[in-house]
């Protein structure tokens, strides 16, 4: 059986919430024989290696262009893909994957602005929105919710 | 890989949202195409939520350029053969 893969896709990491909930994803997706690649941006993922050092959940990393390069290319794709959003950049990413990867999209809001960003996804996806900017909690009670329904759909 | 400053680019909108940016080249550029999320300009990709639009000016491509810090921004290089690649997607 192939190993099921979910690409988690981090934007610019200026809001606090960003990495520990990537974190707590790769856990809870691994938790469910789920394989996470991280794409995003060089800050992003110095984050990431800094806050596991011992790489307990971070595996493989890649430039968020080149994994953008990789799909456009049909080299690679995901099962499931979770983009994280708390700007209008982000929302950009999120409506490039929905085009360009068969996988299942879910589109994590948080930050300040969470709801109204959220108005402005037109495309297909899961949306998960709470506004959350150094407290997860509100985000990670969301996630929560449909982390259960998404490791049982595929 | 997409590295947009080696086509020395003139900036000509700068941290905007994709909607602005789609709105900019649809009003103010007369010959404009509309391409794919994804697509590739040069080594970049284009990256919006559709529709997206690249004009052609001249021997110029105006087209959205997303940095997932700072927003997208409207750029305008040197369009080369990608103008020829562009105009023979039209239908």
């Amino acid at each position: 059986m192939t190993e099921k893969t979910a690409l988690i896709l981090l934007g610019c990491p200026q809001v606090p919430v960003q990495t520990s909930m990537a974190l707590y994803l790769m856990h809870g997706l691994k938790e469910h024989g789920i394989r996470p690649v991280v794409a995003g941006t060089v800050a992003a993922r110095k984050l990431m290696e800094v806050a596991d050092p011992g790489r307990h959940y971070l595996e493989e990393m890649a430039d968020l262009d080149d994994m953008i390069d990789e799909i456009t290319g049909k080299r690679r794709d995901f099962d499931l893909c979770f983009v994280f959003i708390h700007n209008d950049s982000g929302v950009a990413y999120a409506g490039t994957m929905a085009y360009i990867s068969q996988a299942r999209l879910y589109a994590l809001l948080f930050g300040e602005h969470a709801e109204d960003l959220a108005k402005e996804i037109e495309f297909p996806c899961e949306v998960v929105a709470a506004k959350a900017v150094h407290n997860p909690m509100p985000l990670k009670r969301k996630l929560d919710e449909v982390m259960q329904w998404a490791v049982s759909k595929r | 890989m997409g590295c947009l400053e080696a086509l020395k680019p003139e900036i000509i909108l700068s941290q905007a949202s994709f909607k602005d940016a789609r709105e900019y080249i649809k009003k103010n550029v007369r010959e404009y195409h509309e391409v794919e999320p994804g697509y590739k300009i040069h080594d970049v990709h284009i990256i919006g939520v559709a529709p997206l639009y690249i004009g052609v000016e001249g021997e110029d491509l105006i087209f959205p350029y997303t940095k997932p810090c700072h927003g997208t921004f409207v750029v305008k290089v040197a369009g080369h053969e990608e103008i020829a690649r562009l105009r023979a997607r039209k239908k």
